[in-house]
């Protein structure tokens, strides 16, 4: 890996392109004439607010599967806690506006006949409170399923199968009403957040510089993590785990701090994602969608994180613009896009770019030789 | 005076009634069947049932079916074909159709014809009627048809009946005011020995008269049924278990294959269950329009191609992606699971999106009685045919030399190598061996779940749970992890709920994968970290 450093070209592009963004984007739905070329219509900001919400997500799995080589097939699992966590605030600052008027039940404990609000409803009517949740939600829970999976150093396929199965779990727990979270419904209706109403054009903007924002931090968290001396011992378990673990390095304590961590980032994008979307269902466990967030990384680029990032945005404009344009093949591509990627881009584009340069300035420089390609070994 | 004619309005009534028992039972009922007092009517039904005349049964069943007529004194039965008959008689009716009209019923008649059927079709030829007649014996506990009862008791041949005929029994004497101590207990025997929900209900529903004697026997037979049926009712979850383990170890038999030998997570194993599924179905539709006449057999003629066209398509999986991934097990596992995708639009364009109609043949319909517990015959096929796999696919790889070096691969794959057996051959045979068996466990799942292209999506991550649960590289884990995990989700269903019991045992799981990471029957040695 050449990007160690924690400020190098690769961290000075992506913040630029996102600064970028953040400015662009107001600017042209705000200031720019509807009707122009330059004009960007209202539907498309919570889109592409959406987008960088999944690039964060992308970005936390990049973030242990790129450099710690562990694949979570769950990491959708604490996006949407995070959601949860924010959707439950939302649905407390509904208030007496729902249809039934309670005053402090959301509807559909009303439309259940609940009385009164279930304990772990409390608090959520704060903002700090369910902020917090949303880092602490994801986060105590990879810390409790980390702490048993690799305390007993269950890896590879067997760690991938048993984070599908907690999403799976998790997901038919959140269908159930009793579970006291909307059941199949989710938390929808959304009124206000902070004061501001959601569906306003400006609170949108609003939402997604901070999700521009956020990626941005979790970018630079993500690159300082891994260009520090403890992402070097990420490197190396990814690389020979056994080795890694006699030369007297407590394995087990560095997959679980950076799996919590990467928990926590996912839930942040998922919080960011729930207000700019209006709605969280237990479809967002479905073990499908954690498995589509691993392609978005491996298109990009595995171990570039912002690979990830790039991943996640060109899939999922792929993804909108086919299943408008040709919705019968989107399965097609995207399943064909498995397969390719695997195949014949290991790397992912900006791997190929990558190699594509250094064969091109070493054309250039003959006689200094392009770094080896370290493959990374499961 | 008014006093005067309720009691005289009685008194009538009262001789009125007496007398259709009394004289001469039959042809003294019939004008009253037509008579516009619905109380007639009913006194009226329960003589002829008692005539034993031959027409007694063609009329009460006029009477339900709206085809009993009457006019001018005269009762006539209407037969379904539309031939009018003099019910006196028997004869054909020669009068004038214009003045009949059909015999008014209500509720309180339509119970006596219920109850006149019942005794009347005690001792009809057919056992089937019989049994029917007996039931409905059973249900309305209608002291009149007790003489006919005994008749039909007396010739019954049929035990299966005679056991129907003697609850009936049991049922109207428990509920006789009158009955002596000696038959009330003889009749709670009896209906400790039918032993089922209706038998309980019946003996916990005693009216209070009885005596203390008889009481206690009701009380003591009623707990031996609650006893008997609870362990019915566990037998019966054991029995879903078995069933539910049968149809998990058919999902992932064929996945411990291509995981054991290859250690390669195959994400479209599921699809091939599903593609076995399609194939029943197309092949059934193929009957259908060619040769009905084979319906019987489209199971059996699906399943080799099932297996040949699901094999078929694991090979190719095989030859043109999965080889060129050995050492990437992650990177297999989404590469498969982008083919899963491929698969599942496929078939959803070919097919359509909604679900697919798969018969099931005669011969695996219906269901075997026992005791209190009911084994529908096509999960009992399942669980055969899920045990009789597993045998071949065991005998396959113990005793043939495919299944000698699939075994040596699993074990260590480069002293396999070394060996002399050509690995990646043996992996393309292993592989489409496996999805072949995802196609056979295709058909059997055709039989009892929907033919959608999402079939093989609902069974992936329990198959995985299996093979995690038994450890890799031997099919007993296979069983026993299919076994302990259908029966552990059937038993605590009634307890948890089903979708509940499903996540207690996930959760389960990933904490027994904690203490065994390899599952049950882990491979140790060499093979563990290669």
């Amino acid at each position: 890996m050449k990007a160690q450093s924690l400020f190098d070209r690769q961290t000075f592009i992506v913040l630029s392109l996102l600064a970028a963004a953040a400015i662009l984007v107001p600017v042209m739905n705000g200031l720019a004439e509807p009707g122009s070329a330059l004009h960007l219509s209202d539907h498309l900001v919570p889109l592409l607010g959406k987008y960088v919400c999944f690039a964060l997500l992308a970005l936390s799995v990049d973030l242990i599967w790129g450099f710690c080589g562990i694949l979570s097939l769950g990491h959708g699992a604490f996006f949407a806690l995070g959601g949860y966590a924010i959707g439950m605030y939302l649905m407390r600052q509904i208030g007496p506006r729902g249809v039934y008027a309670d005053p402090i039940l959301p509807d559909f404990m009303v439309f259940l006949n609940w009385k009164e609000l279930p304990w772990f409803w409390h608090g959520f009517d704060w903002f700090p409170f369910a902020a917090a949740m949303v880092l602490l939600g994801p986060g105590c829970l990879a810390f409790v399923f980390g702490w048993f999976a690799f305390r007993s150093r269950v890896t590879g396929v067997y760690f991938s199968i048993i984070t599908q199965s907690m999403t799976f779990a998790l997901m038919l727990a959140f269908f159930r009403n009793d579970m006291g979270l909307g059941g199949n419904n989710g938390l929808t209706d959304f009124k206000e957040i902070l004061g501001f109403p959601v569906q306003a054009g400006s609170t949108r903007l609003a939402l997604f510089v901070f999700s521009v924002i956020a990626l941005a931090g979790g970018y630079l968290l993500c690159r300082w993590v891994v260009s520090s001396k403890f992402g070097k011992v990420l490197v190396a378990v990814r690389d020979a785990e056994s080795r890694t673990r006699f030369l007297g390095y407590r394995v087990e304590h560095y997959k679980l701090v950076v799996f919590t961590l990467s928990a926590m980032l996912a839930g942040v994008g998922g919080a960011l994602y729930v207000p700019q979307v209006g709605i969280i269902n237990p479809s967002e466990f479905a073990p499908a969608n954690s498995i589509e967030v691993v392609v978005w990384v491996a298109v990009g680029g595995r171990g570039t994180l912002a690979g990830a990032i790039l991943g996640a945005l060109l899939v999922n404009a792929g993804k909108t613009w086919f299943t408008a344009a040709l919705p019968e093949f989107w399965l097609f591509a995207l399943g064909g896009l498995f397969v390719f990627v695997t195949l014949f881009m290991p790397r992912g584009i900006l791997g190929a770019a990558g190699y594509l340069w250094e064969r091109f300035s070493h054309g250039l420089r003959a006689g200094r030789s392009p770094e080896p390609v370290t493959h990374a070994a499961e | 005076m008014f006093c005067l004619r309720n009691i005289l309005r009685a008194f009538v009534l009262l001789i009125g009634m007496t007398s259709a028992v009394l004289a001469e039972p039959y042809e003294e009922a019939l004008p009253k069947l037509a008579s516009d007092r619905y109380a007639d009517t009913d006194a009226a039904i329960g003589a002829i049932a008692r005539s034993g005349r031959p027409l007694a049964l063609g009329i009460v069943e006029a009477l339900r079916d709206g085809r009993l007529l009457s006019g001018e004194g005269q009762v006539i039965i209407r037969r379904p074909s539309g031939e009018l008959i003099d019910a006196a008689t028997g004869q054909a009716w020669t009068g004038s159709s214009g003045d009949l009209k059909p015999v008014r019923i209500n509720n309180r008649v339509r119970r006596a014809i219920e109850a006149a059927l019942g005794s009347l079709t005690l001792l009809s030829p057919d056992a089937r009627t019989r049994l029917q007649a007996a039931q409905a014996v059973f249900r309305s506990r209608d002291a009149a048809a007790l003489p006919t009862l005994d008749t039909a008791i007396a010739q019954e041949s049929d035990l299966h009946v005679r056991d129907a005929l003697e609850s009936a029994r049991a049922a109207i004497i428990l509920t006789m005011p009158d009955a002596l101590p000696d038959q009330s207990l003889a009749a709670i025997a009896t209906l400790h020995g039918r032993g089922d929900q209706e038998a309980l209900v019946l003996l916990s529903g005693l009216p209070s008269g009885m005596s203390s004697e008889v009481a206690a026997a009701a009380r003591k037979a009623a707990d031996g049924i609650r006893t008997r049926l609870a362990v019915f009712g566990a037998l019966q979850n054991v029995w879903y278990g078995i069933s539910l383990g049968s149809v998990l170890l058919l999902a992932a038999i064929g996945l411990a294959i291509t995981f054991g030998t290859m250690g390669v997570i195959n994400m479209a194993h599921g699809e091939m269950v599903m593609l076995g599924a399609y194939t029943t179905f197309v092949v059934q539709e193929l009957i259908r329009t060619h040769a009905p006449g084979l319906f019987g057999v489209s199971l059996l003629v699906a399943l080799p191609l099932a297996f040949v066209v699901a094999g078929a398509v694991g090979v190719l999986i095989e030859r043109t992606v999965i080889r060129f991934l050995y050492g990437r097990p992650l990177e297999t596992l989404l590469a498969t699971w982008g083919i899963s995708l491929i698969l599942q639009q496929g078939v959803r364009t070919i097919f359509g999106p909604t679900n697919r109609e798969v018969g099931t043949p005669a011969w695996m319909s219906g269901a075997l009685e026992i005791g209190a517990m009911s084994l529908t015959y096509n999960r009992i096929a399942i669980v055969v045919f899920a045990f009789s796999v597993f045998a071949t696919l065991l005998l396959v790889l113990r005793y043939t030399s495919l299944g000698l070096y699939v075994r040596a691969v699993t074990q260590n794959r480069r002293m396999a190598g070394s060996m002399g057996i050509r690995t990646s051959r043996i992996d393309a045979l292993a592989f489409g061996l496996g999805s072949g068996m995802a196609g056979i466990a295709g058909v059997a799942l055709s039989q009892i779940d929907n033919v959608s292209p999402n079939l093989g999506q609902s069974y992936i991550i329990d198959s995985f749970m299996v093979v995690v649960f038994g450890g890799v590289g031997n099919l007993w884990g296979t069983l026993v992890g299919a076994m302990t995990l259908g029966t552990a989700n059937k038993l605590l269903e009634p307890y948890a709920g089903a979708v509940l019991g499903k996540i207690i045992l996930l959760i389960a799981i990933i904490l027994f994968i904690q203490r065994r990471p390899r599952g049950l029957f882990a491979l140790r040695g060499r093979a563990v970290e290669a």
